[in-house]
C-alpha cells in the first residue's frame, strides 16, 4: 500500500484584499476551485483564464450574476451550430444545462452550465443545527452515495470530538459503502444497456440492482441506507440472520452478474457502441484532476481506500482496478470489475465481523466538538472522492463547512469526452460517468 | 443464443403480481402509529429530537409531509411510536398527512376531492412529466423504479414522457430551489390542460430541511392545487404506484 498525505495550504487573507495571483495557469486542477472562491467572496484571481459562476449560490455577492446571462464560450461562424438541452432533460433525471457547439453531427465542444440544484446546504452545516439535522443533511446531499456522504460526515464529527468508532462499526459501514457501489454499478450497466437499445441486458441488471438495494432496506428501512450511517454509532446494528441473506444475495447476484455481463460485453452491437467512444486520455484526466472510477478508468490509480485508507480498509488490503482506455467500454468494464471485488470485500468483512465482539453503540447525538479545529474526512463512494471539512470556532461551533462532490472534479472529464465524438453518442458517454447535479450544485 | 435462455431462466419472472399488496420488509419505514396515551413530556421529548419539525408540540401528532422517516422519535420512545411497513401513505389532502395519537386507520385518499377529470379522462392512461427541482436525486431514481422491470407500472398505462407537451401532469421531486424556480413554471405551462400536479418527497411537500431558507423558492406550490403528496425520503415506487393507482380511479382496493 502506498499511503499519502493530505496537504493543506493557507492563505491569510486580508478583509480588504480582492486580488490574489490564480495558480490555475500552473495547476489547471484548481481551475473551478478558484471559480468558487470567486463567486462566493467576490476575490479577483489575477491571471485565471475565465473567472465563470459556478452554482449561483442564494449568498453569492454579485448579484447580477444570474442563471440566464451565464457568459457562454461562443463562436462565430456560419459553419456551426449550437445545441442546447435543458435544465429539464428527456429522463427523470435532474436539472443542468449543456450546450454543445457541433460542426455538423460532431461535437466540437460542450459547456456545462450548473446551479439549478442549489439549496444552501453547506450554510446549513453552519446554521446552529442540532447533530441530528447535520446527519439528515449530510444524507440528502446526493441521494445516491446516501452512505458514502453520511460516512464522510460521520467520520469528520468524530474527528472533531475525537471518539473513535469500533472494529465491527467500521466493518459494518464499510459493508454498507461497498453495497452502495455495487448497487449503482449494476444500474448503470442496466442504463448503458437501455442506452444501446440491448434489453436483456437492461431488465436484468435491473432486477440485479433492486436486489441489492432491497437488502439495504432490509438492513435499514431504507433502499438507499438513509439513516445506516450516524457519528459514534449505529441504529441498525447487523445481526445473524441479516448477514445469513446478505451472503445469499451476493452469490445469486454474483453468479447472475458475470453471466449477463460476461454476454453484453461480448456482443458486436454493444461493443460497437461502447469501444473508442468518449474517450479521455491520462494525460487530459491528471491535468483537469479526474478521480475516482472516471481516473481509474483511463489508467490513474486513484482510490481513496487505499491512498487515504479510512474505517476498516485501515487494515484491509482491496484490489483496486485499473484500467488504461478511458472510453465508454473502459467505465463500463470497469463497474463489471468494481462489483466483483465489491462482492469479494464484502465476503471477507464478514467473516472478519464475525468474530469481533458486537457490541455496538447507539449513535451520539449529544456531542460537543473541540474548539479551533479543523478537519478533513475523505472516502471513496462510488464515483469517486467526497471530502467533508470543516473549522470550529473557539465555542466549538462549526464555522464553515465544506463538502467536494467527485462530480466537481468530473464534470470537465465528460466535457472533454464528447469532443470531436458524434452528438449521438453524447447519452452513453454521460451514463458512462453517471455524475451527480445535487453533488456538484450543493 | 442458447446463452440468452439460459440467462433468461435464471432471470425469471420479476414483476410484482400485484402492485396493491407486495410485502416489503418489516423494517421498512412507513406510516406511523402513536399511541393514545402519550404525555405532553414525552411529545417534548420526540419534537426536541425531531429534525424535521414534523411533530405537533400541542397534540404529538407526526405530519408525514415534513417527517423525514428518521425513526428518531420511535428509537426514543419504542412503546408511543411505531413506524409501520405501510407504505400507502400517498394522499389528496394536505391535512391527511397528518397522523393524530391512537389514529391507526390507513391513509386512503378522499375520493369526493379529486377532480372528476382526472379519473374520466386518465383512467386508461396517465403520461407524466417529472420536474426535478434541487432534490438529492433519490425520489428521481425510485421514479425511474416504477417504470423498470419489478414494477412495471406502465401495464396500467401510467408512464413518464419526454416532453411536457405530451404529458398530462407533472411530478415535482425537491425543495424547488430558486435557482430551478422558473423553469419549473415554463415546463408546467407546456403541458395542455387539463393537467395535474402531484408532489414526491418531503423536500417537494414541504421544502423538508431546506423550508424557510433562501435557497429555495415555494411560490409555484403555495399557488397551484396539489392533486396528489407522496411523502417520503424518499418515496417508495409502491408509495407513488398505490397514490396514482387511487388518483386515476384504477384497480380499486378493498379499504
Amino acid at each position: 500500500m502506498t499511503r499519502k498525505k493530505i496537504s493543506v495550504f493557507s492563505f491569510e487573507h486580508g478583509i480588504d484584499m480582492h486580488v490574489l495571483k490564480s495558480l490555475t495557469p500552473v495547476t489547471p486542477q484548481l481551475h473551478l476551485f478558484e471559480r468558487e472562491i470567486h463567486e462566493n467572496f467576490e476575490v479577483q484571481f489575477e491571471g485565471h483564464p475565465w473567472l465563470k459562476p459556478v452554482r449561483y449560490p442564494y449568498y453569492r455577492p454579485d448579484r447580477s450574476s444570474i442563471m440566464d446571462n451565464y457568459p457562454f464560450y461562443d463562436i462565430d461562424s456560419e459553419e456551426l451550430h449550437e445545441v442546447g438541452v435543458g435544465p429539464v432533460h428527456a429522463g427523470v433525471i435532474e436539472p443542468g444545462y449543456f450546450r454543445f457547439i457541433c460542426n455538423g453531427e460532431k461535437v466540437l465542444h460542450l459547456e456545462t452550465q450548473f446551479g439549478y440544484q442549489h439549496r444552501g446546504i453547506e450554510r446549513l452545516f453552519t446554521d446552529n443545527k442540532s447533530p441530528l439535522q447535520k446527519c439528515i443533511l449530510s444524507e440528502n446531499i446526493a441521494g445516491d452515495s446516501s452512505v458514502a456522504y453520511s460516512l464522510a460526515h460521520s467520520q469528520l464529527i468524530e474527528s472533531l470530538t475525537g471518539i473513535e468508532a469500533g472494529d465491527a462499526l467500521q466493518i459494518e459501514r464499510c459493508i454498507a459503502l461497498e453495497l452502495e457501489r455495487m448497487a449503482v454499478h449494476i444500474g448503470d450497466t442496466a442504463a448503458l444497456c437501455g442506452d444501446v437499445a440491448y434489453q436483456l441486458g437492461q431488465v436484468v441488471c435491473e432486477a440485479l440492482r433492486t436486489e441489492i438495494i432491497n437488502t439495504t432496506q432490509n438492513w435499514c428501512g431504507n433502499r438507499f441506507g438513509k439513516g445506516l450511517v450516524r457519528p459514534g454509532g449505529s441504529n441498525y446494528p447487523m445481526d445473524i440472520t441479516f448477514v445469513g441473506n446478505l451472503l445469499k444475495v451476493l452469490e445469486r447476484v454474483g453468479m447472475r452478474f458475470a453471466e449477463i455481463t460476461e454476454r453484453i460485453y461480448s456482443m458486436p452491437s454493444v461493443l460497437a457502441r461502447f469501444e473508442d467512444i468518449g474517450q479521455v486520455t491520462k494525460q487530459q484526466a491528471l491535468s483537469i484532476g479526474t478521480v475516482g472510477m472516471a481516473a481509474r478508468s483511463c489508467g490513474i490509480p486513484r482510490d481513496i481506500r487505499i491512498s487515504h485508507p479510512f474505517q476498516y480498509f485501515n487494515k484491509f488490503e482491496i484490489q483496486s482496478i485499473i484500467l488504461e482506455t478511458g472510453d465508454v467500454l473502459a467505465r463500463g468494464l470497469l463497474r463489471v470489475r468494481e462489483v466483483v471485488e465489491s462482492i469479494r470485500i464484502i465476503r471477507e468483512l464478514v467473516k472478519i465481523w464475525q468474530v469481533y465482539p458486537k457490541e455496538i453503540p447507539r449513535p451520539l447525538y449529544n456531542y460537543k466538538l473541540i474548539p479551533n479545529r479543523f478537519a478533513i474526512s475523505v472516502v471513496e463512494g462510488w464515483r469517486g472522492e467526497i471530502c467533508h471539512a470543516a473549522v470550529t470556532d473557539a465555542d466549538g461551533n462549526i464555522d464553515n463547512y465544506k463538502v467536494i462532490d467527485p462530480s466537481f472534479h468530473n464534470w470537465m472529464a465528460l466535457a472533454l469526452a464528447v469532443r470531436n465524438q458524434e452528438i449521438s453518442d453524447f447519452p452513453v458517454c454521460n451514463k458512462s460517468f453517471n455524475l451527480s447535479y445535487c453533488g456538484n450544485d450543493l | 443464443m442458447f446463452k440468452e435462455f439460459k440467462i433468461l431462466s435464471h432471470h425469471g419472472k420479476q414483476y410484482v403480481k400485484d402492485l396493491r399488496n407486495q410485502p416489503v420488509s418489516d423494517i421498512f419505514r412507513g406510516r406511523p402509529i402513536i399511541a393514545d396515551d402519550i404525555t405532553s413530556s414525552e411529545i417534548n421529548r420526540i419534537c426536541d429530537i425531531c429534525p424535521a419539525g414534523a411533530i405537533s408540540r400541542k397534540n404529538g401528532a407526526i405530519d408525514l409531509g415534513k417527517c423525514v422517516f428518521c425513526k428518531e422519535c420511535e428509537f426514543l420512545l419504542p412503546e408511543k411510536v411505531k413506524f409501520l411497513n405501510d407504505y400507502k401513505t400517498a394522499a389528496n389532502r394536505r391535512e391527511d398527512l397528518i397522523i393524530k395519537p391512537g389514529n391507526d386507520t390507513p391513509l386512503r385518499l378522499d375520493g369526493n376531492h379529486i377532480r372528476k377529470e382526472i379519473r374520466h379522462l386518465f383512467k386508461g392512461a396517465l403520461k407524466l412529466r417529472q420536474v426535478s427541482t434541487g432534490g438529492d436525486n433519490s425520489c428521481e431514481m425510485e421514479l425511474n423504479a416504477t417504470g423498470n422491470v419489478n414494477f412495471d407500472f406502465g401495464r396500467y398505462g401510467v408512464e413518464f414522457v419526454a416532453s411536457p407537451r405530451h404529458a398530462d401532469g407533472i411530478v415535482i421531486t425537491g425543495p424547488v430551489s430558486s435557482n430551478m424556480a422558473e423553469a419549473l413554471n415554463i415546463c408546467y405551462l407546456a403541458v395542455p390542460e387539463p393537467k395535474l400536479i402531484i408532489l414526491v418527497g418531503t423536500d417537494a411537500i414541504n421544502g423538508g430541511m431546506f423550508n424557510g431558507t433562501q435557497a429555495i423558492n415555494r411560490k409555484f406550490i403555495d399557488e397551484h392545487h396539489i392533486d396528489l403528496y407522496v411523502p417520503g425520503n424518499p418515496a417508495h415506487p409502491l408509495t407513488f404506484i398505490n397514490g396514482v393507482m387511487d388518483l386515476i380511479g384504477i384497480c380499486p382496493q378493498t379499504p
